[in-house]
């Protein structure tokens, strides 16, 4: 699958990581936010020093930074900065302009979140996915989440374990 | 009218002053509580100290009897999200975004925001109408497509001065629809030779303006 992410804090860096690490070809789109040299660290701080695929420096919502990520080629696009708008900008750009066919943004209001899923825009809310797992486990909920927290503590080991790459 | 104005930054404090001067209700929403409250000190209660892009904010503003929304503040995505929020979420008849990227205008009305200004647009406008040649000035998009007008005036020394439209390289799709040549209207084929002062209108894609640059400037 090709797969552009946009925004590689650690959700996107972490799930650039995993598609990598299975094959598939990742571009990964960051913006300059204080200066370029700045901005170059913090965007391999997130990345696992295997990672294989293309980082690019650029503005998420800009048509052409995301041409150059080849978005005109991608089954797939993952919104994740910390910018609710941008991600919702970046979705629907990726949606109704370059007809993307799987996009999800990542929509930290659940209000916002909403709204968007029923424009047509998949939406996914890490404060009500994060509650409502946290509440499950409070509540020793088994059904809820448990092949999700077995599966995330696996990444987490694969991740623990993986040398340090000096830069 | 009523017109809730999403930002209360120099363009929105002004716009808010300009708009009730003129007679009509307003409400300013303002996340910048000191901001609030210089604006709140100007122009009296009409300022909702919160978060414009939170649809909570927007219904307490009442964006859902309001005749317009107005979202003018720095950030680009913000504005879209505002606007498409009263859209949506209050049913708002009229929504105006301020973009600050000029590229942003297309993208905007791809994505159902139909009216948007754009200040380094009109201003561009005005600096290159004001050139003695040579000028190329996007005139406008065409509605509910991710095309546009194009009007450009040939330069000597340039690669159109003299060669007909046949040998120009235009991006595929692009179209020189007429020529004005002397304050008159000609419709050219293939065949047509342009003059230096001859003013072209050109449609093309949005996201090839740059090749249709290339083709009429080197």
């Amino acid at each position: 699958m090709n797969v552009v992410i946009v925004g590689c804090g650690r959700v996107g860096g972490f799930l650039a990581g995993l598609l990598d690490s299975e094959g598939h070809h990742v571009s990964v789109v960051d913006i300059a936010a204080i200066s370029p040299a700045r901005a170059e660290r913090a965007w391999f701080q997130h990345l696992p020093s295997s990672f294989k695929g293309e980082p690019i420096l650029g503005d998420g919502t800009d048509l052409e930074v995301l041409r150059q990520a080849g978005i005109e080629q991608a089954d797939a696009v993952l919104a994740l900065t910390e910018g609710d708008n941008r991600n919702l900008m970046t979705a629907q750009i990726a949606k109704k302009i370059f007809g993307v066919k799987r996009v999800i943004a990542k929509v930290n209001d659940p209000v916002r979140a909403q709204m968007y899923r029923q424009m047509g825009i998949d939406t996914l809310s890490r404060t009500s996915i994060l509650g409502t797992l946290l509440f499950a486990m409070l509540m020793e909920d088994r059904e809820v989440g448990e092949v999700l927290l077995r599966k995330a503590l696996a990444h987490e080991e694969e991740i623990a374990h993986e040398p340090v790459k000096v830069r | 009218m009523y017109f809730v104005v999403a930002g209360a930054g120099e363009v929105g404090f002004h716009l808010s002053q300009a708009l009730l001067e003129a007679g009509h209700e307003v409400t300013v929403i303002e996340a910048d509580r000191r901001r609030a409250n210089f604006v709140q000190e100007k122009l009296g209660s009409i300022v909702l100290n919160a978060a414009a892009d939170e649809g909570r904010a927007q219904m307490e503003a009442g964006c859902s009897r309001a005749d317009a929304v107005i979202a003018v503040t720095g950030d680009d995505a913000k504005n879209l999200v505002i606007c498409q929020l009263a859209k949506h979420k209050c049913r708002t008849p009229r929504v105006i975004a301020r973009v600050n990227n000029p590229k942003n205008e297309i993208v905007f009305k791809t994505l159902g925001i139909d009216e948007t200004v754009s200040s380094t647009r009109v201003l561009m406008g005005v600096i290159e109408q004001e050139l003695p040649s040579g000028g190329f000035m996007p005139l406008m998009p065409l509605a509910g497509s991710a095309n546009e007008v194009i009007e450009a005036e040939i330069a000597s020394g340039t690669p159109p001065a003299g060669k007909t439209i046949g040998s120009l390289r235009l991006p595929t799709g692009a179209l020189v629809g007429v020529v004005v040549r002397r304050g008159k209207l000609l419709h050219p084929d293939e065949d047509t030779k342009l003059e230096v002062g001859d003013r072209v209108i050109v449609f093309s894609a949005t996201a090839s303006e740059s090749e249709v640059r290339k083709a009429l400037f080197g």
